[in-house]
């Protein structure tokens, strides 16, 4: 990682203290951990992106032309996969969160470090090993590997992406782990719980998730490969097994783990919005409260996956009414950030405008979701391009611009640096664009009767298709440029200040970038999380730049 | 205390072995588990010191994981049991 | 060092808490299968060894006993005591995989192994009726009983293997005076993840092989 050996003479900060390979493959510094795992995040987000342009490619044409029908499958899977798993699951937490879970409750690093750099190697681990899959074959499985065609009928490599999503697995239970026990045990003098700031509150009940939840897909996936390996039997149709029990097993985690994707993200706006709407945060409890409660209705909802698949009608109802309960928490977040903004001295921010984007955007495919979780509509418009819009508009629309605001609002914490504002607009802009010109004809493809993970269509699907295409060419512009100005920042970019947002918040009492035991001392803690009211504007950066 | 708990646990084991062979029915499975869980929190107070520890936050971390296997087990059973009833 | 150790204690038993989880998944399979091949699952669970398994359940209470002695050894200075539990405790349970592999080879010379050689006797099919053209179809379900009863001792049994890896590192700490009364964490983490492997297997011993063994037809 380049670091400026420039002008002045520099403070030592977690950077600059030691230089050398060996200095961040053995870290123990959360903050040397979270960009080890902001590194390797991008490049499985460059992976994902790169399918994802290869699907896009291929439904420019009603026809089936660029690539053969099983290559197809392989593509959508391995984005799935990709995405899911190695780029959404762990990047707002093991990014951001690693960096500033610690520094946000006053604490010196996690409860445990050398666990933290285990994580990093395991998700390492897995990944090499994905890759290994997907240079090799692939597989075909859909990201979901129902059976019995991912045990008994698939031809591709299940075995070795079940292993690695297996492994990656572990890396997030213990992340999850270091999280939770962080935030018992570390927090300083004065955090009391409804000091905490909202991030941390997400954060937490992200990792409650994650540690529920994730063990549940480990042994799924692990008796998939058992399957395979030694032929077992467990979901053998012809040996009296079930692919509703796997189903089951799988959306057990798969489920919660949409919401260990938006959770995050969640409290990255939590921490935005107050801070450019100078206003303290309304219904802080609420909030708070929301985000648990999520984490744990998002447990009693999963068969909504299932509605067509065969499961009783009765056991459908149950779980359709429990699925628009979980909608209630997600719609409080909104009203409350909506009404932080209401009266308040709004800016117009880079990374308020990826929280605003978030706002929307989530909203929609949170609505969206209301659609699907009604069983006769359900219907209708599963397995279709509806659903692909759906879930696209809360993990891209919502996590991505969340993972984004986020990383423009503490790059100048993380670097030291400040980012080129004009830039940091334009970008949003252009993936806001991007973003709707992609997955809003999705939604009319899927009501249309598109189906989903089909390499060919009917031809009166095409214009939309176009359209969608255009818009992710787009959307992919959006993303590079945050690369290339970031990069630019850490070489050019004009030196930031502790705090240059005047943003509330232990972490911005630290020196820009923070030392490695980031406080000097312990702080003690006499305010509540969003004292906006008190606090001075940001004097250092004009944000007219 | 513990060789009493180690005796407590012994005999429990005799008994569930013992008592399959004799036929209640659908009851066996109820006993069965019902001896089986007895076991189980015997362990967890005792030699797991869960009794004596006054950490409440331990006891919400056993409560909260039991709580959701229940959820798993019960709300896939809740599509099992119900799929013939039409 | 009392943050440390309560840290490290809360973050043993948020581990326990996913390892519940973990084997939850292979009950619920276990629960879904039983309901609703409850005749297949009676039939396999009566081919086990009873006496091997309900010996294997004392051998890990034992474990556990010699578990929480060797804490409390440490925690009264009783070096020597608490070394001699735990490795009893490791004899113990290598007594436990020992016993469960000579189950293992039994099952597979009755070819009761999922797969290809898979095959009931009539012996094993005793007091049961089915109608022959049923029987096939009987049968190939009855595996399902038995691949779980390999996925779920089969795990069970890695994690034995690996509590006693840890263990021997555990006595070589307590061997060389690591461990005593202000100190003695690492045991307690070790102990309550071995007390929870034991009580994995109190739930599989009723759940498989305790089923229909009443049968008196």
């Amino acid at each position: 990682m380049a670091t400026t050996a420039n002008l002045t003479a520099e403070r030592e900060n977690y950077l600059n203290r030691e230089y050398g390979v060996s200095s961040w493959l053995l870290t123990v510094d959360h903050k040397r951990i979270a960009l080890l795992y902001l590194a390797s995040i991008t490049f499985f987000f460059f992976v994902g992106g790169l399918f994802a342009l290869l699907i896009r490619l291929e439904l420019l044409t009603p026809a089936g032309d660029l690539v053969m029908a099983d290559t197809y499958n392989k593509l959508f899977t391995m984005h799935g996969q990709i995405m899911v798993f190695f780029f959404l699951i762990p990047s707002i937490p093991a990014t951001l969160g690693n960096f500033l879970v610690p520094m946000m409750i006053g604490a010196k690093d996690l409860a445990f470090p050398r666990i933290n750099l285990l994580s990093w190697y395991l998700y390492i681990i897995a990944g090499t090993l994905m890759m290994h899959c997907v240079l090799t074959g692939g597989v075909d499985t859909g990201w979901t590997f129902y059976t019995p065609f991912s045990t008994a009928f698939s031809n591709t490599k299940v075995i070795e992406a079940g292993l690695a999503i297996f492994i990656n697995g572990f890396s997030s239970i213990l992340t999850g782990l270091n999280f939770v026990v962080t935030v018992h045990r570390m927090r300083a003098p004065g955090m009391t719980w409804s000091r905490l700031p909202l991030f941390i509150w997400s954060t937490y009940a992200t990792s409650v998730i994650f540690l529920l939840g994730t063990p549940v897909i480990a042994i799924t996936l692990l008796l998939v490969v058992f399957e395979r390996a030694f032929n077992l039997g467990i979901f053998d149709p012809n040996r009296g097994g079930d692919p509703l029990l796997f189903q089951h097993l799988f959306w057990f985690y798969s489920h919660p783990a949409v919401y260990i994707m938006i959770l995050p993200a969640m409290g990255v706006v939590s921490e935005i919005v107050p801070c450019f709407s100078r206003k303290r945060v309304f219904g802080y409890h609420f909030i708070a409260m929301s985000s648990i409660a999520i984490a744990v209705f998002g447990f009693l909802v999963w068969a909504h996956h299932m509605f067509v698949a065969g499961i009783s009608l009765y056991s459908a109802l149950v779980f359709s009414a429990l699925s628009y309960l979980v909608a209630v928490p997600s719609a409080v977040k909104v009203f409350n950030w909506t009404a932080t903004m209401y009266k308040g001295s709004v800016t117009f921010s880079t990374p308020m405008l990826y929280a605003f984007g978030f706002i929307g955007l989530f909203t929609i495919g949170g609505l969206t979701g209301l659609f699907l979780a009604a069983l006769g509509l359900d219907v209708h418009v599963h397995d279709t391009y509806f659903v692909i819009a759906h879930f696209h508009y809360i993990m891209v629309g919502g996590a991505v611009m969340g993972f984004l605001g986020g990383m423009h609002f503490w790059w100048p914490k993380i670097s030291g640096k400040l980012y080129p504002e004009a830039w940091g607009r334009l970008a949003a802009a252009i993936v806001f664009i991007g973003f709707n010109l992609t997955f809003f004809p999705q939604f009319i493809l899927g009501y249309m009767g598109m189906p989903r993970r089909y390499w060919q269509y009917p031809p009166e699907f095409q214009v939309l298709n176009v359209l969608s295409t255009a818009g992710s060419t787009i959307l992919a512009v959006g993303y590079i440029l945050p690369m290339v100005y970031f990069t630019w920042s850490l070489r050019y970019g004009k030196p930031a200040g502790d705090n240059p947002w005047g943003a509330s918040g232990l972490e911005w009492q630290t020196q820009s970038p923070p030392t490695t035991f980031n406080f000097d001392q312990t702080p003690i803690v006499t305010r509540e999380a969003y004292d906006y009211e008190n606090m001075p504007l940001p004097e250092e950066v004009s944000l007219e730049r | 205390m513990y060789w009493g708990i180690w005796l407590l646990l012994i005999v429990m084991t005799v008994v569930t072995a013992f008592i399959a062979n004799v036929d209640l029915g659908r009851f066996n499975t109820v006993v069965a588990l019902v001896i089986a869980t007895f076991k189980a929190s015997v362990v967890v107070l005792f030699f797991m010191h869960v009794k004596y520890t006054s950490e409440k936050l331990t006891k919400v971390v056993i409560i909260s994981a039991i709580f959701f296997l229940v959820i798993l087990l019960s709300l896939s059973m809740a599509d099992y049991g119900t799929r013939l009833m039409h | 060092m009392e943050q440390q150790k309560h840290a490290a204690s809360l973050g043993m038993w948020l581990f326990l808490a996913t390892e519940l989880m973990f084997f939850g998944g292979m009950f619920c399979a276990y629960l879904i299968y039983r309901y609703s091949y409850p005749v297949e699952f009676g039939v396999g669970s009566r081919t086990l060894n009873l006496p091997l398994g309900a010996a294997n359940t004392a051998v890990l209470i034992c474990s556990s006993l010699t578990v929480a002695l060797a804490i409390r050894a440490a925690q009264m200075a009783k070096r020597t005591l608490m070394v001699v539990l735990l490795l009893l405790t490791m004899v113990f349970g290598l007594t436990f995989l020992v016993i469960k592999g000579f189950e293992w080879a039994e099952k597979y010379e009755k070819h009761h192994i999922p797969g290809a050689s898979f095959q009931l006797s009539a012996e094993d099919m005793k007091g049961v009726s089915v109608d022959p053209e049923n029987m096939q179809d009987f049968q190939q379900r009855t595996q399902t009983f038995y691949s779980l009863y390999f996925a779920m001792t089969g795990l069970h049994a890695l994690h034995m293997i690996i509590g006693v890896g840890l263990f021997l590192y555990l006595t070589y700490a307590g061997w060389k005076g690591q461990y005593g009364p202000g100190y003695y964490t690492p045991l307690e983490n070790g102990g309550l993840y071995w007390h929870f492997v034991d009580i994995v297997w109190i739930y599989l011993f009723p759940l498989l092989y305790l089923i229909d063994r009443n049968l008196q037809k």
